[in-house]
């Protein structure tokens, strides 16, 4: 009992030595909490998929009752907006290049004729491929108009109509999705710079010797120095998530303690891969070669740009070593549908197995660096 | 002859940040450096030497006062000036991922030495050297000695007409001292060069054709290395200790004695500086010791000065002066420390790093309550010694216990008994001084009031209780040193490891640091000490000597002199016949 009594002391000495000299600093202190608030309200604003606003260029060649009716329609559209209606093709373009329209609605002349005789009539949308996604929102979005209008042309109901709905972000906001994947991130990169120096950082200025001779055990030291990171990380989980909750009003369907516990595991984990890569380096230059090289597979992989699903089959094998995919897919699940701890339990068990590996790794390799 | 550096009344003051005190770094100096001679700066830390060097330099304006170089008025024309002088700051920017050449190409680049010249200047510079044979390795994996070397091939690679040393061997062992300054020696007979140079070793100072002491931005003395020896003429004694007494506890009790300017050990005797007649020394007196009047050396000028400008300062207190009477009146005799049971072992250590052996087949042992010295010149293994006896690095072959464990394996309770102290600083720098004592204290398993007690007690004793909320990083020099032993000692250890604790300090500061030793070693305690500074041997019990890894000689200081000869020897001296004995025998083999 005493034993363990001196190990508690000795971990809590040397955290709140960590602490400290973390907080002492002031621009460290800065560095803590700055940048969290500027992404966080980076990410809310401008992290957005979502079309509010598509400037475009009409070219009517049929100037016909039907026509105009066709063009009104789009324009009754929420997101749309004319922003010209040249005669001809050559001057829309030049618009297009410019990037002042997204896309080009042609008219063609035969549009009324070939209606009247119970054709199909063409009707030309040239949407801007610099940006794929965009593109292909704004031809379906167009589409869809289309659609609606022959309908209410014809007279008649379509065969078949489809409702759909999008469960737990129902207006399909990015934004949504985003801020809570962010909850992770950004404490994924503090926390991988910070565990990352904490050892390389003594080893520099000489006081890892000092720390090494004292009866610090190889545990204690490492548990000390995981605390500090852990602690940050946490905080700036938790300024996110006020951003989130509070500024854009994203409600939190899920559990306070659940989303907690979650972060802890996934802090705890990436701890680890900083203390290891922190305890195979001579100096802090070294840490951010390997952060860099290691942290940006990292974000790849993780599924928060794209899908894991969409990965070749190795790849996807690969990410269950990336503590920042589970935790992502964790609290997006916890913050969006409410998922309960039973639900998310999968989660944990890649996060728990990189921690598992990665803390005692740094601890033999740090004893056999020095 | 024409003045190379003619200083007037300068003065240069630092104003103080947030409402601390301004800082007078020199205050009216007047010296005079002459054409073709080597100049030295001599003084304490802080006494304004390098701020003298910079001031020359004209990397930053004076307060007042004038100051030329070769007539050129430096504030004036500080390009001119620069373009006339190479300087060698204490730390010189050496490019560690760069090879000797690429260095050396590098620095000619900088200081636009045309191309012509330079193979001819490249090969003397190497030669002089003696860097010819590795201008492939890079600068980083260099000896500390090779280092300085390098680093003043660089300062050369043009001619100037006036070269300034701010401390070029600092951390730099006698055998490459000595080399250092035969290549100094040479170019200013052959290149008619003007050396100015700054010092903490004052044999270097005795190679100076004039020396100039600073104390406090005060200039104390100038003149002939000659003129400041004979300043102590007539104070200077030497006095033999009685058997099994360690010379450092009839110096400490000398030194803290009334009326004692100066003590030191040296070449088996105490020397002191007194103006009273050495008979009415209570140490002496209490031992019943006769003294005998001994020739001045330019350190005890030094000392004498510096000494006599620190009394007029500030009169020391009185009761500082009984409890030192008390304390030499009750001079305690130990047991010679051979009879005392071996604390720490060491047998056929071996230690290889890939196929360099860094340290070779080293057996010997050290007995409780001694003090132990690890010496010998840059990379001979005895830094890699010291880290494994501390459980730093782990031996490749061998037996090594400490207090009967290994400390690399051992349980953490093993390493409690242990204090340690690295060469360079290395505390937190950000903490205060309480905020480090109190987590080294906790480090070593003391809590609540007994940390409370043991932090006021190393405070007390190092003399921080003052600065106890000051950042580590910003405390002067001595005061870092001294925390750090506080930091090491805060658990009261049975043994000090202390690794290069004097390398550049100033003479004045390692007398007190070697007072504490003295007085730590008295208590009972246990040091392991690893020094550049050759003299300081005198203040172990027995030290030992390696070179190439190898172990050379190890034992009693007397004994070490009287095995080679050379009895009353400076130990400077022992050291290179050693050393040099060792190698020849190598190279005859």
């Amino acid at each position: 009992m005493s034993q363990f009594a001196l190990f508690c002391r000795h971990v809590a000495f040397l955290a709140q030595k960590e602490m400290r000299s973390l907080v002492k600093d002031p621009r460290m202190r800065v560095q803590l909490v700055v940048p969290v608030l500027i992404m966080g309200f980076l990410f809310g604003y401008a992290a957005n998929y979502n079309i509010e606003d598509i400037p475009y260029v009409a070219i009517d060649a049929s100037h016909t009752a039907a026509s105009t009716d066709f063009l009104a329609h789009v324009e009754g559209a929420p997101a749309f907006h004319c922003v010209a209606a040249p005669g001809n093709i050559d001057a829309a373009k030049d618009l297009l290049d410019t990037g002042e329209a997204l896309a080009i609605l042609t008219v063609p002349e035969t549009f009324e004729r070939q209606l009247a005789a119970g054709e199909t009539a063409p009707v030309q949308v040239i949407a801007d491929g610099r940006n794929p996604a965009l593109a292909g929102m704004i031809e379906r979005y167009i589409a869809r108009i289309a659609a609606d209008w022959s309908a209410a042309q014809s007279g008649r109901t379509p065969a078949i109509t489809l409702e759909t709905r999008t469960w737990y972000n129902p207006n399909q906001l990015s934004r949504w999705t985003f801020l809570p994947s962010f909850l992770a991130m950004i404490a994924f990169v503090q926390v991988m710079m910070l565990a990352g120096m904490s050892i390389a950082r003594e080893r520099e200025q000489g006081t890892f010797d000092q720390l090494l001779v004292t009866p610090l055990s190889k545990t204690a030291i490492l548990i000390g120095k995981a605390i500090p990171p852990v602690a940050v990380g946490l905080f700036q989980a938790m300024c996110v998530f006020l951003i989130a909750r509070f500024w854009f009003g994203v409600p939190f369907a899920g559990n306070f303690a659940t989303l907690m516990l979650t972060l802890f595991l996934f802090m705890v984990s990436t701890t680890g891969v900083g203390l290891s890569i922190s305890s195979i380096s001579r100096n802090m230059q070294q840490v951010l070669v390997y952060l860099l090289v290691l942290m940006i597979p990292m974000v790849l992989l993780s599924g928060l740009v794209t899908p894991v699903r969409n990965m070749p089959a190795a790849l996807q094998v690969a990410t269950y070593a990336d503590p920042l995919r589970f935790a992502i897919d964790a609290v997006r699940r916890i913050y969006l549908e409410g998922a309960t701890l039973g639900e998310i339990a999968p989660d944990f068990l890649p996060m728990l197995g990189v921690a598992a590996v990665t803390m005692p790794l740094s601890g033999w390799l740090f004893r056999r660096r020095s | 002859m024409a003045d190379v550096i003619a200083a007037r009344s300068l003065t240069k003051v630092f104003p103080g940040k947030k409402g601390q005190p301004d800082t007078c770094a020199l205050s009216g100096v007047t010296l005079a450096a002459r054409a073709g001679e080597m100049t030295a700066l001599i003084g304490p830390d802080g006494a304004g030497k390098t701020t003298f060097m910079r001031l020359v330099c004209g990397l930053m304006d004076r307060t007042a006062g004038e100051l030329s170089v070769c007539g050129l008025d430096v504030f004036r024309t500080p390009q001119d000036v620069q373009d006339l002088l190479s300087y060698m700051p204490q730390k010189f920017g050496l490019y560690e991922d760069l090879t000797v050449a690429e260095n050396l190409t590098l620095y000619a680049d900088l200081h636009g030495v045309p191309a012509a010249v330079r193979e001819e200047r490249f090969t003397r510079l190497l030669h002089m050297t003696g860097l010819a044979a590795f201008t492939g390795r890079l600068a980083g994996n260099l000896s500390g000695g090779m280092k300085q070397k390098l680093g003043l091939a660089c300062t050369l690679v043009r001619s100037p007409r006036l070269l300034l040393l701010d401390e070029p061997t600092v951390g730099v062992d006698p055998l490459s001292r000595r080399e250092l300054w035969e290549i100094l020696t040479q170019l200013v007979r052959e290149e008619h060069l003007s050396v100015l140079v700054s010092t903490a070793y004052m044999e270097e100072a005795a190679r100076c054709d004039r020396v100039y002491v600073l104390h406090c931005g005060q200039l104390l003395m100038g003149g002939t290395p000659e003129a400041l020896r004979t300043a102590a003429a007539g104070l200077c004694y030497e006095v033999q200790a009685p058997p099994h007494l360690p010379l450092r506890l009839l110096q400490s009790a000398l030194l803290t004695a009334p009326g004692v300017l100066d003590a030191v050990p040296a070449g088996g005797v105490v020397r002191f500086l007194t103006r009273r007649a050495p008979e009415e020394l209570a140490p002496l007196r209490a031992l019943g010791l006769q003294a005998r009047p001994a020739e001045p050396r330019l350190e005890d000028g030094f000392m004498k000065l510096l000494k006599e400008a620190e009394a007029e300062g500030a009169a020391p207190p009185a009761e500082v002066e009984t409890a030192a009477q008390g304390a030499a009146e009750t001079l305690p005799l130990p047991p010679p420390a051979s009879a005392a049971p071996a604390l720490i072992e060491v047998e056929d250590l071996v230690k290889k790093f890939g196929a360099f052996t860094a340290v070779a087949h080293t057996s010997f042992s050290v007995h409780r309550g001694e003090v132990f010295g690890l010496l010998g010149p840059n990379g001979a293994g005895k830094t890699t010694t010291f880290r494994m006896l501390c459980g730093l690095l782990p031996a490749t072959s061998g037996k090594l216990r400490v207090a009967g464990v290994d400390l690399r394996t051992a349980r953490t309770q093993a390493r409690a008994n242990i204090g340690y102290v690295a060469q360079k600083f290395s505390l937190y720098a950000n903490l205060t001084v309480y905020e480090n004592l109190r987590f080294f204290g906790g480090a070593y398993g003391l809590y609540g009031r007994q940390l409370r007690e043991r932090i006021a007690a190393v405070a007390e004793e190092f003399h921080l209780t003052d600065r106890m909320d000051e950042a580590a990083e910003r405390l002067p020099g001595g005061y870092k040193q001294r925390l750090s032993m506080a930091a090491a000692l805060i658990h009261a250890p049975g043994i000090l490891f202390l690794d290069e604790p004097t390398s550049g300090i100033d003479p004045l500061a390692r007398r007190t640091f070697w007072q504490e030793i003295t007085r730590l070693a008295a208590g009972g305690t246990t040091i392991v000490i690893t020094t550049h500074f050759m003299e300081e041997a005198e203040y172990c019990d027995r030290f030992m000597i390696q070179d190439h890894g190898k172990m050379l000689v190890l034992g009693s200081p007397a004994e070490i002199r009287a095995r080679l000869g050379r009895e009353g020897a400076p130990m400077d001296e022992v050291f290179i016949a050693i050393v040099e004995q060792a190698r020849r025998e190598k190279e005859g083999t």
